[in-house]
């Protein structure tokens, strides 16, 4: 499961839906891995005003990853303009102005995208309850009395 | 034709042989992608999205939704979160490391993502199943709800949704989309190969707030091979200036006949037609 899906997922439980504290959820035991992915910088772009930054930061700390910025970089600074002749030219002399993706939107690609966890639970910070992941897949089935 | 969700529930009817024959079976592919090119198409996505697949199964329709947009699927490539009731199918999903997230949850106890997460969500004959009740704790009307509540909220504003499922008669038909107007969706229901044994239905839902403007009819402009009957009751589209009946212009318009008819009418004046004072 990446860190972008956690950076969504509530509490499914009924009684935990009014509650502010049923996101986000916490990792609890949990082993990560990197699934390498290309990177997307419109998605990134687009998914940037829909992420809860402070909760990511503190997702990011729970885990033990490298701590993010302290705000959310803008959707502006996430590509950076290169001059580079285009690979068919071999004369140099045609230099493009190309747009590629800077470090930041690389190590967000990093954090959201290709951080996976593969396995361990996820607790809901106002009832307790765990959802179990294994092999990367979370377990949101709940007991009838709960729905 | 046998409907496999009148025997068993979909946890327990999908297990490793039938998912395993659902996967590779060519004719179930070939069916499930041109559905969900048909879906993207009416999603109408231009950029990298996020994506909720309900019911993603073994991730056959997730797979077209991580192509890029040079392979065929618009706006792609996108990013998805699926989840499905079965286990062994996901268990296939992983095995063929298909890219987006899977979950293991009922659509049928709710959608548990925050509030205007998606961008779009697409479901390829999944929802039929939340038609059945397994236990005598729940109702299908109250699965339903339950997802089509949820779904409404963590999609964001403007965004659309298109379920193609296989209904089992016309008043199943009407209880889903029943259920996703009463959720605050503009629903509509787009069928193709009508009255024959290949027919698909999509419910195609918009959340307001877009380009649509409330108009779920927007959602099918331009394509081609599309009738619109649309069963909404109009509201007053009674041109202005047209007379009601008991208005001045129609008593005058009566009284005129009566004349022509050689009937005795009493003369007009500035008290024809006007409102007696209410007296106390």
């Amino acid at each position: 499961m990446k860190l972008l899906t956690l950076n969504f997922l509530t509490c499914a439980v009924k009684t935990c839906k009014t509650s502010a504290s049923s996101f986000p959820l916490h990792p609890r035991d949990s082993e990560l891995e990197i699934v390498e992915a290309e990177i997307n910088v419109q998605f990134l772009q687009n998914i940037l005003p829909r992420l809860m930054w402070e909760e990511l930061g503190g997702l990011v700390n729970e885990l033990g990853l490298p701590s993010l910025p302290p705000t959310a970089p803008l959707p502006s600074a996430l590509v950076e303009s290169k001059l580079q002749a285009p690979e068919s030219d071999t004369t140099g002399l045609n230099i493009e102005k190309l747009e590629v993706p800077s470090q930041v939107a690389r190590d967000l690609h990093r954090v959201l995208l290709e951080t996976c966890i593969m396995s361990g639970g996820l607790v809901c910070g106002n009832c307790g309850h765990e959802y179990k992941v294994l092999e990367g897949v979370a377990n949101f089935l709940l007991p009838a009395h709960l729905v | 034709m046998s409907r496999p969700e009148d025997n068993l529930p979909p946890d327990l009817f999908y297990n490793d042989t039938e998912s395993h024959k659902y996967t590779t079976s060519s004719r179930i592919q070939k069916i499930q992608s041109s559905m969900t090119y048909r879906a993207l198409s009416l999603l109408h996505l231009t950029s990298p999205s996020l994506i909720l697949d309900i019911g993603c199964g073994s991730g056959l329709s997730g797979e077209i939704l991580s192509n890029s947009a040079s392979e065929g699927t618009p706006g792609g490539p996108h990013i998805w979160i699926g989840f499905d009731i079965s286990s062994s199918m996901l268990g296939i999903a992983i095995e063929k490391e298909v890219e987006g997230d899977l979950m293991l949850a009922d659509a049928g106890q709710g959608v548990p993502f925050r509030p205007g997460t998606f961008d779009a969500a697409i479901s390829i004959s999944a929802i039929q199943w939340l038609c059945n009740a397994e236990t005598s704790e729940e109702s299908a009307a109250g699965r339903l709800s339950r997802f089509f509540n949820g779904l409404y909220a963590s999609l964001r504003r403007g965004a659309r949704a298109v379920c193609q499922f296989y209904p089992k008669n016309e008043q199943q038909k009407t209880m889903v989309s029943s259920a996703a107007v009463r959720a605050g969706f503009g629903a509509g229901l787009l069928e193709d190969d009508p009255g024959t044994k290949n027919a698909k239905t999509y419910l195609v839902l918009t959340v307001g707030g877009g380009d649509l403007d409330g108009d779920i009819t927007g959602v099918v402009k331009g394509m081609e091979g599309v009738d619109v009957m649309d069963q909404r009751r109009r509201t007053k589209d009674r041109k202005r200036g047209e007379e009601t009946k008991g208005s001045k212009k129609w008593i005058m318009r009566k009284k005129e006949q009566m004349e022509r008819k050689g009937k005795v009418v009493k003369a007009n004046s500035k008290y024809t037609g006007r409102k007696r004072r209410v007296a106390f």
